[in-house]
């Protein structure tokens, strides 16, 4: 039998050492790594394995359970001997954050426990093929130089994962609940409701009208200010880097402050200098004979000062990025262009606009994502005012980050706003991937 | 000849008063508050472009009436930390992306790229909930952390600088028995002092000038960061203190401006790291 001969081929515990060490990880983690003599690395394997144990027994039920039910007792008045007592019920919303994070920390502690029965495994294996196990000091000696990347990553994602990651997840639950400010915990619990709140949105002819709206919106405002932005900012690049212009690093100084002024600063004061009524365009405007402008309280006056607003805050940075790209294009292709009687205009558009372009187009997608989710100039400058009677808590500027915003803090329709989000979240997840794959920097790594 | 140079010097003229106008229109907002920081009354509007009369009083006002003092040395406090702190984690990130090769290393930089994109705010609710649970309400720390720790999702810029840098400099290091902590620190870091100073400056602007997360966090007036401060001092519909508000801007804003026109020079390499440089 082949059984047979395998087994006269090799002596019967020619496997002894990784069979041991793997049945004796799985059963406590770290006791194979103390078979193995690694006796460090194995005291802070079974520490972990404390851990992980104390988490599966004592919090993982209660984490599922908390995260199926998001509670089952109701804050309730009850009889303590003779009085009435409010008793506190479950608060669904820090069980679910709760068992979010228990099922978050359970996934890591699997994760090593599958480390170290591998581990485990191949040092077994090792110490069959005749290698002494590497002592501590060498196991440390050898993480720090090959396993550096995934120590020096380990921070900024946990960062990345509790501040982002988490909060994202937990959005995208609160979505299929009946989260709301009229059913807020502690004082009454809340339940999972499946789909009913998108089918609320799509459905409810109100909501779907301010829903399809303020979408279409967002994504006019996000073309039109990247657009102009774009282009305001290779006009001013191409005016100040003209051959002959003198003091070009004055000029560039000066157009740099709309940047440099922190944001919220400058969309403050813009949104005094519209002001309808004592602004100074309008002051300005009716000295010259001109009647007030509407600036932020018609519907369309108002979409065209934000995006002449945006105009303003963002060009510099148009500007500043097309006159790093203008540097790297070749003299000599200009230099062709002249003997071949190319006026400047041709040079233009022939030469700098291509390949300002080629260079600037994944920038300029990733502008166009940013403004889709631009919250500080629509809600500082208009506060997507004036009210549209129409909409669902929406003015005619909301775009939908701030249309979520207001949904959320306002009105407390917690569900509704992550609907809104989970839209969103899709929405630029497409761009950022698209961009991602079809970017230079990324694409030509393999290569290098 | 002669109509070469006509067309020469119309062209120079033509560039040189747009770049006069556009060089106004970039002026005006700041010139406009600080005229209106000195400006007598406390209202938004004024019959003269300049001043009748001018006045110190909205500055000193603003410290004597309001802890102006105190948002300022908060403000200061919360953008010096996450700088430090968030500039190290980019940095970091962008240095173990950039030099090395391991297994999921393209996915995980594309989850932070998407991950970039979603300002910390959209899921405000759950991330003012795990700081309620940690205790950490109405704190400075709260903030720093969050700011910290949303840094490395800008991690681009530093990765494809690293990039720049010769593989074999780092190469030399290690053969030479060169750990890696000192390698960044001593050989890779010197090398990157454009790099260092846009991280820097921008993890500084951004948690000086946030207003929305810091408005959440920080409820009580002697926490508050100059970005909330000010937002409350004109967001209240019946405010009447223009001038003060003005004055709090000019405050606010000189020192940041005066940090980005310095360092202006370092920008452009940041701002285009993500274009395709031929």
């Amino acid at each position: 039998m082949k059984e047979l001969t395998m087994e006269r081929e090799f002596p019967p515990d020619s496997k002894k050492h990784r069979r041991n060490a793997t049945l004796l990880s799985v059963l406590v983690l770290g006791l194979g790594q103390l078979y193995n003599r690694q006796y460090v690395k194995g005291l802070i394997m079974m520490a972990f394995y404390a851990i992980g144990m104390y988490t599966a027994i004592f919090r993982l039920p209660h984490a599922l359970w908390a995260l199926i039910t998001l509670g089952e007792q109701e804050t309730s008045l009850k009889k303590v001997g003779r009085l009435y007592k409010q008793v506190m019920g479950d608060h669904s919303i820090f069980l679910m954050v709760e068992g979010l994070v228990t099922v978050f920390v359970m996934i890591v502690l699997v994760w090593l426990y599958a480390a170290g029965i591998k581990d485990a495994y191949r040092t077994g294996k090792l110490r069959e093929e005749g290698v002494t196990p590497n002592t501590f000091k060498q196991t440390l000696s050898f993480v720090t130089a090959y396993r550096f990347p995934h120590i020096v990553l380990a921070i900024p994602l946990i960062g990345v994962v509790f501040f982002t990651v988490m909060p994202i997840l937990f959005m995208i639950l609160i979505a299929f609940t009946d989260f709301t400010r009229e059913n807020m915990p502690p004082k009454s619990l809340i339940d999972w409701q499946g789909f009913k709140a998108f089918e609320d949105i799509f459905r409810i002819k109100a909501w779907r009208h301010t829903f399809f709206s303020v979408t279409l919106w967002t994504f006019v405002w996000a073309f039109l200010a990247t657009i102009t932005g774009y282009f305001g900012g290779f006009a001013v690049a191409l005016l100040v880097q003209q051959k002959d212009i003198r003091l070009r690093s004055l000029w560039r100084t000066i157009f740099i402050l709309p940047f440099a002024i922190p944001m919220f600063v400058s969309t403050l004061i813009l949104r005094n200098i519209f002001n309808g009524q004592f602004g100074p365009v309008n002051q300005y405007l009716s000295l010259i004979g001109i009647e007030r402008i509407p600036w932020l309280s018609d519907p369309m006056w108002a979409k065209l000062t934000l995006i002449l607003a945006n105009f303003w805050l963002s060009f510099p940075v148009s500007m500043l990025m097309i006159i790093g790209i203008l540097a790297t294009i070749p003299k000599d292709m200009y230099e062709a262009a002249d003997i071949d009687g190319a006026s400047g205009f041709q040079k233009v558009r022939l030469i700098t606009f291509p390949m300002v372009m080629f260079s600037m187009a994944p920038l300029i997608i990733m502008q166009f994502a940013a403004n889709i989710n631009n919250f500080n100039i629509v809600y500082l400058l208009t506060d997507g005012k004036p009210v549209n009677g129409n909409f669902q808590f929406a003015g005619h500027t909301d775009i939908l980050i701030t249309w979520l915003f207001k949904l959320s803090m306002d009105q407390g329709q917690y569900n509704l706003a992550s609907v809104i989000g989970i839209f969103i979240f899709i929405v630029l997840s497409v761009f950022a991937i698209w961009n991602v794959r079809n970017t230079k920097a990324f694409k030509e790594e393999e290569a290098s | 000849m002669i109509g070469k140079k006509a067309a020469k010097v119309t062209r120079l003229s033509f560039s040189y008063v747009a770049l006069t106008i556009i060089a106004v229109f970039c002026i005006y907002p700041a010139l406009w508050v600080l005229m209106s920081s000195f400006r007598t009354g406390s209202s938004l509007f004024s019959e003269t472009i300049l001043p009748t009369s001018y006045t110190f009083s909205h500055y000193t006002d603003l410290f004597a009436k309001r802890p102006f003092a105190v948002w300022y040395v908060n403000t200061l406090k919360i953008a010096v930390t996450s700088m430090i702190l968030g500039t190290i984690l980019t940095l970091l990130t962008g240095y173990a992306l950039s030099v090395f090769r391991f297994k999921g290393r393209k996915n995980l930089m594309s989850i932070l790229l998407v991950l970039g994109l979603f300002p910390g705010f959209m899921s405000m609710i759950a991330i003012f909930i795990l700081l309620n649970q940690m205790n950490l309400l109405n704190t400075h720390l709260a903030v720093i952390i969050v700011y910290a720790a949303g840094a490395p999702l800008f991690f681009l810029f530093a990765k494809s600088y690293f990039d720049t840098i010769p593989r074999s400099l780092v190469e030399a290091a290690r053969i030479d028995g060169a750990g890696h902590m000192p390698i960044f620190f001593r050989i890779v870091l010197p090398l990157s002092t454009p790099l260092i100073v846009y991280t820097a400056l921008m993890t500084f602007t951004g948690a000086f000038t946030d207003f929305i997360f810091a408005k959440l966090v920080l409820r009580s007036p002697d926490k508050k960061t100059l970005a909330v401060g000010l937002f409350d001092m004109i967001g209240d519909r019946f405010s009447n203190e223009f001038t003060m508000f003005a004055a709090g801007c000019v405050l606010a804003a000189v020192p940041v401006t005066i940090l980005f026109i310095l360092m202006q020079r370092f920008l452009v390499d940041g701002l285009t790291a993500g274009a395709d440089k031929g």
